[in-house]
């Protein structure tokens, strides 16, 4: 009953395409951004933050990323894991070469450096369409792990191959490093999951994403159109790469503090946010936190249920959460081709007839 | 002649062989994609599922024993008799043939007239399902698969290089086998497709799916039948290369060792793919021999893909693939 347009005039263009053009939406993204400002920081533990909150605000910013790529420009990537890797291993590299700089400035140049990457792989999508382009991708994937793997100024020569973070503070509180309080990684990295989000969105909504759109849905008719393909698919990699270093660089220096680049940033990892991107629903920012949030607490779930509540060995709950991935993927597929966003908005559609659907 | 040019030809030969391993997983996407334009990534793990059967049958394990195990609190592992090979690799092409038969009725039947990419990424999720299933079926440790075929090196090359060059090449049997089973799978394939009824209307399929629907074709019944196909070059490519390296996770990882060869070869062309496993077998054993040492190795992690993006560039529907006209 609360959830009507009705009575919510509009004076402006400006009010009428706003994103949230119902009253109760906007309370509801306020509402929702006060509690993840000001009540979550002060209940967080060490585990609710490491394994929840860290992790789904992570991968958010990575399925936005690929969701500029894939859902919106239609270009499928399957390198994700690759260009989280190039945007870890070049906030390492920033980070140890210039200790002087605040970690946020790193972790925006990250993100730059792995967008002109990203370009440049994203170079043979003018050539190359569809399925091929979607295998091609796979050659930055396995390409960049090897590079980081294999040259070692990369990972500063140190012994073990890995590369592990210096403790670094913003404001005088430390966000890297073995020393950190809970509340103060998961506020550094809700801000940028804040500024992704804000940037996505209105990139997507301007006429830049309204070209990847037109690319997406047709690129020949885009062309004639008057869309330039070179610049509306560069622009979509490189946008996209942006954040999905971003997220990287998150991952490696907030998160898991040290990385082996095979095991944290492997083909899984690409797989995986794709994963997101589709049972979160393409082309929709919605649905990447959606996805991503899915994900990450499934998997906790599961563990939690079969492992902590019915005793079973780890490994038989691995193979059955394989197994449930796999199966829901299908499952949504199938039921719901365009994600948990499409029955997010089937549900609003349902409330705001509620209780008088007729 | 100099060493280093013996040991070029003897990496040459052998990345001729491992291009014959490429070119059979290769051949169950391509059969695949033809058929019904799925982009089949779960072909890898239909191998290892494959091969994780035939084991399984072969000594006799008990299914599920892991997960009845925990259940009930039992412990039975095993039925305690050995299926000899053949009728064990028989059992298995029922399974598989089953398998395409799930895959139709539940996944594909509910996913027709989606576009292509939906298409992939369901048959991604396949492969998890497959993998954990797989796993729980039978167990994740590494297996021993040995169906009789001949391992080791090869002493005749051995003896006759040495008599000709001074040095012996080191062939593996088993790549030889591989070959011999390759060159014969694929006449086989190539006749039934040519000669046979159900081969025909697999052709019109792949040609028109409207056209060849209403001439009277079950589209149903050929894609049963093409995935049950799959099923079976993917039990041999399971075979072949379980009894190299042992039935384990990576076996699925051929998968992405085919994806380059298809990309090389064009999607819809049986000898594309062919040709495509042997370029890139012996392109990358050749890179990583010559060019490997110089930037630290394992180079034959991302060659194939480079290689195979690179000729993309020049022509994107790679060397045989049917030429892509885009209209709007």
């Amino acid at each position: 009953m609360l959830y009507r347009e009705a009575g919510d005039f509009k004076t402006s263009y400006r009010d009428d395409s706003q994103t949230f053009p119902i009253k109760f939406d906007r309370i509801a993204y306020y509402v929702l951004i006060a509690v993840a400002l000001i009540v979550v920081p002060f209940v967080i533990n060490d585990y609710w933050a490491n394994a929840v909150l860290l992790p789904f605000l992570i991968y958010a910013i990575a399925a936005l990323g690929l969701n500029v790529l894939t859902g919106y420009a239609g270009q499928v990537s399957l390198g994700t894991g690759g260009f989280m890797a190039v945007g870890a291993y070049a906030s390492y590299k920033l980070m140890t070469s210039f200790p002087d700089v605040n970690i946020f400035f790193h972790i925006i140049l990250s993100g730059g450096i792995t967008a002109l990457v990203g370009m440049l792989f994203g170079l043979p999508s003018l050539r190359i369409k569809g399925f091929y382009l979607a295998v091609a991708t796979l050659a930055a994937q396995f390409f960049l792990v090897w590079l980081f793997n294999r040259v070692p100024w990369f990972y500063n020569y140190s012994a073990s191959g890995q590369i592990s973070v210096p403790e670094r503070a913003v404001f005088g509180i430390k966000v890297t490093g073995p020393q950190t309080e809970a509340w103060a990684t998961y506020l550094f990295c809700l801000v940028f999951v804040f500024l992704s989000a804000w940037i996505v969105r209105n990139l997507t909504r301007g006429s830049t994403g309204r070209k990847w759109m037109a690319i997406r849905d047709m690129d020949i008719a885009a062309e004639i159109i008057g869309v330039n393909p070179l610049t509306a698919k560069l622009s979509a990699f490189a946008v996209s790469s942006f954040f999905v270093g971003v997220a990287g660089a998150l991952f490696f220096s907030v998160y898991l503090g040290a990385v082996e680049v095979g095991e944290a940033f492997g083909i899984q990892k690409s797989f995986l946010v794709l994963f997101m991107i589709i049972i979160g629903g393409l082309g929709s920012i919605f649905g990447s936190f959606a996805g991503a949030a899915f994900m990450v607490l499934m998997p906790v779930l599961l563990k939690n249920t079969l492992v902590g509540g019915l005793g079973w060995a780890t490994d038989l709950a691995a193979h059955l959460e394989f197994m449930i991935v796999g199966g829901l993927i299908l499952f949504f597929l199938i039921v719901e081709p365009h994600g948990l966003a499409a029955l997010w908005k089937v549900m609003k559609e349902k409330l705001r007839l509620w209780p008088f659907p007729h | 002649m100099p060493d280093q040019l013996l040991y070029a030809m003897e990496v040459t030969l052998n990345g001729l062989m491992a291009g014959v391993l490429y070119a059979l997983v290769a051949l169950g996407f391509v059969l695949i994609f033809k058929a019904s334009g799925i982009f089949n990534y779960a072909q890898g793990v239909m191998a290892l599922f494959a091969a994780l059967t035939l084991v399984g049958i072969q000594d006799g394990q008990v299914p599920f024993a892991h997960l009845i195990n925990a259940i009930f609190g039992t412990d039975v592992h095993h039925f305690g008799w050995h299926v000899p090979a053949i009728l064990a690799i028989l059992l298995t092409v029922v399974v598989m043939v089953a398998f395409a038969w799930i895959v139709e009725r539940y996944i594909l039947r509910h996913l027709v007239n989606q576009p292509g990419i939906i298409l992939f990424m369901a048959t991604i999720g396949l492969a998890y399902f497959m993998e954990g299933f797989g796993d729980m079926m039978w167990g994740s440790d590494i297996k021993k698969l040995d169906v009789g075929l001949p391992q080791g090196i090869n002493i005749a090359i051995d003896d006759t290089t040495f008599n000709w060059f001074g040095y012996g090449f080191f062939i593996d049997n088993l790549d030889i086998s591989a070959t011999i089973v390759a060159v014969i799978l694929v006449v086989a394939l190539t006749v039934f497709s040519q000669y046979s009824k159900q081969g025909r209307a697999l052709r019109a399929v792949a040609d028109d799916h409207q056209a060849a629907l209403s001439v009277g074709i079950s589209l149903r019944f050929i894609w049963v039948l093409v995935w049950s196909i799959a099923g079976f070059v993917a039990l041999v490519a399971g075979i072949m290369w379980g009894s190299k390296s042992g039935v384990q996770f990576s076996l699925s990882l051929i998968a992405l060792k085919a994806l380059p060869v298809l990309m090389l070869g064009g999607f819809t062309s049986i000898p594309g793919a062919i040709v495509g496993g042997l370029i890139i077998g012996v392109g990358e054993k050749l890179f990583e021999f010559a060019i490997g040492p110089l930037v630290g190795g394992a180079t034959e992690n991302w060659f194939a893909y480079v290689l195979a993006l690179l000729f993309l560039v020049f022509r994107p529907q790679g060397l045989f693939g049917e030429k892509i006209i885009e209209r709007v």
